[in-house]
């Protein structure tokens, strides 16, 4: 379906090293120092008015790319290598952000408006006590673990079903837009107990720390980074595997890997859970940062939005995916500063042009030119 | 003391003189005199004595005291003002100017409401029907018996069944509170023959326990009203369904005609267009221009714009889908997924291009006058015309593209097309022209169902957006390729949605028909109606 350049796993030295090439580790290297040590110093240590400084508007912008971007990755796994297009990934990223937020929600204690035990929304709902999935949500790992469970859950059942009966291509795609359209018709009702049309906002603080203090919004930035850097990793180490290729071959021709004996079932089930986990990881990291959720994040088009990321990047690349993130949202916030009613047109624009003439996207331009010579 | 006597006797005289005259004032100006000066008690008496009376003058004279009209000189005057002039109301003479003491008639709230209820009571005769209706609604709060004969006597002579309906409503509650055991009884027995759903709070008022004793003591009018309510109950149940499953069938009608353009473009072609959505938008604010033009150019034919919109908006919606066919979805067959995303980059640029043109807030579209109103199925059941329309419209257009599809070469192109590319190729079918025109209908199809929403609800640029997933939906679960499994499952989910509703609210049915779609695929992936043979694995 396409051609994408597959490295296989190095032979010799241990698997690890293999991962990736050496010039391919000395920019990891380097992208591992520019976020986790470079970026925090120029913020925390370099006074306000150097011009070297990194303002709390790049921070944010920066963490919720490397969000956006981890998100993306999840993405490649799923469309670039095994050729299912989600169009549900805004839904997991939305239940991981929800997760958190409720834990967030818990530890703003006394401090919201109606001083209430209770998060003001439920005050406002006259409700007098936690519904039971909200219990023990004030513990941050209970709530850690639900960041992973319940994408991962929602994820493993519905493709179970439908792997199942073998839905694929566009049916699923499709499906998969109508779960994530539900759960956002649900998730803006009043008495499903999330806050309705305004989600969660107003966060004080996490794990005891201010949410707005700078050591505590650049921890949540390293973290991000942290996370990204690693499931670069991790998704390099699945492509690389022999189930990386029972993957791409399931995307290049599914019935006759199933000839050969395999179950395509099981092998799609694990990259789609664990494509889903990814996402809700990538949605907690999201929340505290930029310090709301609401259920708009599940609207169709967000969805849809993370497959032109990858698509920009470069489908079945990893690295490519993360550059279209960053790429696209800059562009974005750019565009909506300098020109805002034309962003649409841009975005719009960006969709019919990527997939008439880039199909291989950003990545495949870059190998293409280095291998013009 | 003389005086008085002597003012009596003219006041006499007056009256001799005026029925002699047989001028406007044929009103007793004992009543007049009570109207005017009375104590309250004697004021209302006056007022049902006019009401009783039918006299059309009383009409005008009942609302000229609501209105403060009505003024009093001294004791022995009383003027009806008209502006400058003003009307001696025991005389009949013309006074001119209006004195300068003139004083208001006092009118309080007892009497105020007592004047409402004779005027809506006189009304009742009206020869204008909005009028009468209007008073029979004003008079299902102000109603007693005082006023029943009236409203008796207007009942046996009215003709129009709402009204009708509103009249012996509030008939039988005067009854209901009368003191003769009999006449409740009756009133109750009539009110089983009812299907208005204010027959049942009265007749729950009736078995209304306050304070641990039933506010009718009578055991066996209780029974009655408990037999009568059970009657009103079932036929208020029918009645509901009857409602519930016209809306339904509506948004069935609406969702076939949003989907049979996908059901071409999908069903058939294998294109996923998301900017289905966008061309449905389309359509609608073609059919935007086309009422405003009428309305500059042609007031005169403004009911006939609809007509006209129908084409243009077809054509509109079919041209833009041509286009959009020849740029790009053309170097994406093949590629569905892709088709996918570049179809939802269009959808974002035809959106933003309305936004640009038209503003981002709704614009008005009206119904033509001969589809406002409803047509009334049973008591409380109104059908609206614009909804009737629509459903007859979807049939037509299902009709048409059934014939172009099964009758015409254009049709036998597209299903050769459809069901072997290359073959239809090699035996001189030109696919290319026929993939362009094929989008075109496709797109068109959009386009009317477009002038559809435009009449029924809010036309926007984000119209698009709320009918893309479901018209998904309905192919998806019809099954692609099918037109009589598009057409089952537009029904069905329009007539399940809406039954749903009425029982877990709007949103949850909505939630509740996606699940369903959802599990439904696990059973049956090709839809309700599969294609049989070797074409459905590809």
């Amino acid at each position: 379906m396409m051609g994408t350049a597959f490295v296989p796993a190095a032979t010799g030295g241990p698997r690890f090293i293999g991962l990736l090439s050496a010039g391919g580790w000395s920019l990891y290297g380097v992208a591992a120092v520019l976020v986790l040590v470079v970026f925090p110093l120029l913020h925390l240590a370099v006074p306000a008015d150097s011009a070297l400084h990194v303002s709390d508007y790049w921070v944010t912008l920066l963490g919720k790319i490397m969000c956006y971007a981890i998100v993306a990755l999840a993405m490649d796994l799923i469309w670039g290598y095994t050729g299912i297009l989600s169009l549900g990934h805004g839904l997991f990223f939305a239940l991981g952000g929800y997760a958190m937020g409720m834990y967030l929600m818990r530890s703003i204690g006394h401090d919201g408006v109606y001083q209430s035990d209770l998060p003001d929304f439920m005050v406002f709902l006259d409700w007098k006590k936690y519904p039971w999935y909200w219990s023990f949500t004030d513990h941050f790992w209970y709530a850690a673990a639900l960041v992973v469970l319940v994408p991962g859950l929602l994820a493993f059942l519905f493709g179970f079903f439908a792997f199942r009966s073998r839905i694929k291509g566009v049916y699923f795609s499709i499906i998969t837009q109508a779960l994530t359209y539900a759960s956002m018709l649900l998730f803006f009702r009043n008495d499903t107990g999330f806050g309705g049309n305004n989600g969660f906002t107003d966060f004080k603080r996490i794990l005891g720390f201010p949410i707005t203090a700078p050591e505590t919004r650049m921890a949540l930035f390293v973290i991000t980074g942290t996370a990204l850097l690693g499931f670069l990793l991790l998704g390099r180490w699945i492509v690389t595997s022999k189930l990386g290729r029972v993957l791409t071959a399931i995307r290049d021709a599914e019935t006759r890997v199933m000839f050969s004996g395999y179950n395509p079932l099981y092998f799609k089930l694990f990259i789609w859970t664990l494509s889903a986990i990814i996402c809700g990881i990538a949605g907690a990291l999201y929340v505290p940062q930029v310090g709301i959720i609401n259920p708009s994040e599940m609207s169709p088009g967000n969805s849809i939005e993370i497959a032109i990321w990858t698509a920009v990047g470069g489908r079945g690349t990893l690295v490519g995916p993360v550059l279209g993130a960053a790429a696209v949202n800059l562009g974005k916030s750019w565009f909506t500063k300098a020109f805002p009613e034309y962003w649409l047109f841009a975005l719009g624009l960006l969709f019919v042009l990527v997939t008439l003439f880039l199909p291989r996207g950003l990545a495949g331009l870059l190998r293409g030119r280095r291998k013009a010579p | 003391m003389s005086c008085h006597v002597a003012r009596l006797l003219r006041a006499f005289l007056a009256v001799i003189t005026l029925s002699a005259m047989a001028s406007a004032a044929a009103v007793d100006p004992q009543t007049v005199r009570d109207l005017a000066f009375g104590e309250s008690d004697a004021k209302i008496k006056a007022i049902g004595a006019l009401a009783a009376s039918g006299d059309a003058d009383a009409l005008q004279w009942l609302q000229a005291l609501l209105d403060g009209d009505v003024k009093t000189v001294g004791e022995d005057q009383v003027l009806l003002v008209k502006g400058e002039n003003a009307t001696d109301l025991l005389t009949g003479k013309t006074v001119q100017p209006v004195p300068e003491n003139a004083d208001d008639v006092v009118v309080n709230n007892r009497v105020r409401k007592g004047l409402a209820t004779a005027i809506a009571t006189l009304r009742l005769s009206a020869p204008d029907r909005s009028v009468r209706l209007a008073a029979a609604k004003e008079l299902q709060n102000g109603a007693d018996e005082e006023t029943l004969p009236a409203i008796s006597a207007a009942l046996a002579k009215e003709t129009d069944a709402e009204i009708k309906e509103l009249m012996s409503l509030t008939q039988a509650s005067v009854q209901l509170g009368s003191k003769d055991r009999a006449t409740r009884i009756a009133a109750i027995r009539a009110l089983a023959e009812s299907s208005n759903p204010g027959t049942k709070t009265l007749l729950l008022g009736v078995l209304e326990q306050k304070g641990g004793s039933y506010v009718e003591a009578d055991a066996e009018v209780r029974g009655e009203a408990d037999k009568s309510l059970r009657a009103v109950e079932s036929k208020l149940v029918t009645g509901e369904m009857i409602g519930r499953i016209f809306s339904g069938l509506s948004l069935g009608s609406i969702l076939l005609l949003a989907a049979l353009g996908l059901a071409i473009t999908y069903g058939l072609m294998g294109v996923i267009n998301l900017a289905h959505g966008e061309l449905i938008m389309v359509g609608a604010y073609a059919t935007y221009i086309v009422q405003n033009l009428f309305r500059r150019h042609a007031p005169a034919m403004f009911d006939a714009y609809l007509v006209c919109a129908v084409p243009i908006a077809f054509a509109t919606a079919g041209l833009v889908g041509m286009a959009l066919e020849r740029s790009v979805i053309r170097f994406l067959y093949g590629r569905p997924l892709e088709t996918l995303l570049a179809t939802w980059g269009i959808s974002l640029i035809l959106m933003q291009t309305v936004r640009t043109i038209f503003g981002a807030q709704n614009v008005q579209v009206e119904n033509p006058s001969w589809m406002s109103g409803g047509f009334v199925a049973m008591t409380g059941i109104v059908l609206p015309w614009s909804r009737i329309v629509i459903i007859g419209f979807a049939a037509m257009v299902l009709l048409l593209m059934w014939l172009l599809l099964t009758r015409t070469r254009l049709g036998l192109f597209v299903r050769a097309v459809t069901q072997n590319r290359a073959m239809a190729s090699c035996t001189g079918v030109p696919t290319k022209r026929i993939d362009t025109l094929a989008f075109g209908l496709g797109s068109g199809l959009a386009g009317l169902a477009g002038c559809a929403l435009s009449q029924i609800g809010n036309v926007g640029p984000d119209l698009g957006q709320s009918y893309i997933v479901d018209s998904f939906m309905v192919v998806v679960l019809g099954g692609v390729g099918q037109l009589a499994g598009t057409v089952y499952a537009a029904m069905g989910l329009g007539i399940v949605n809406k039954i749903l509703e009425a029982w877990s609210g709007a949103v949850l049915a909505k939630i509740a028909v996606l699940v369903f779609i959802i599990f439904f695929i696990q059973k049956r992936p090709q839809g309700l109606f599969a294609l049989k043979g070797r074409i459905a694995e590809t």
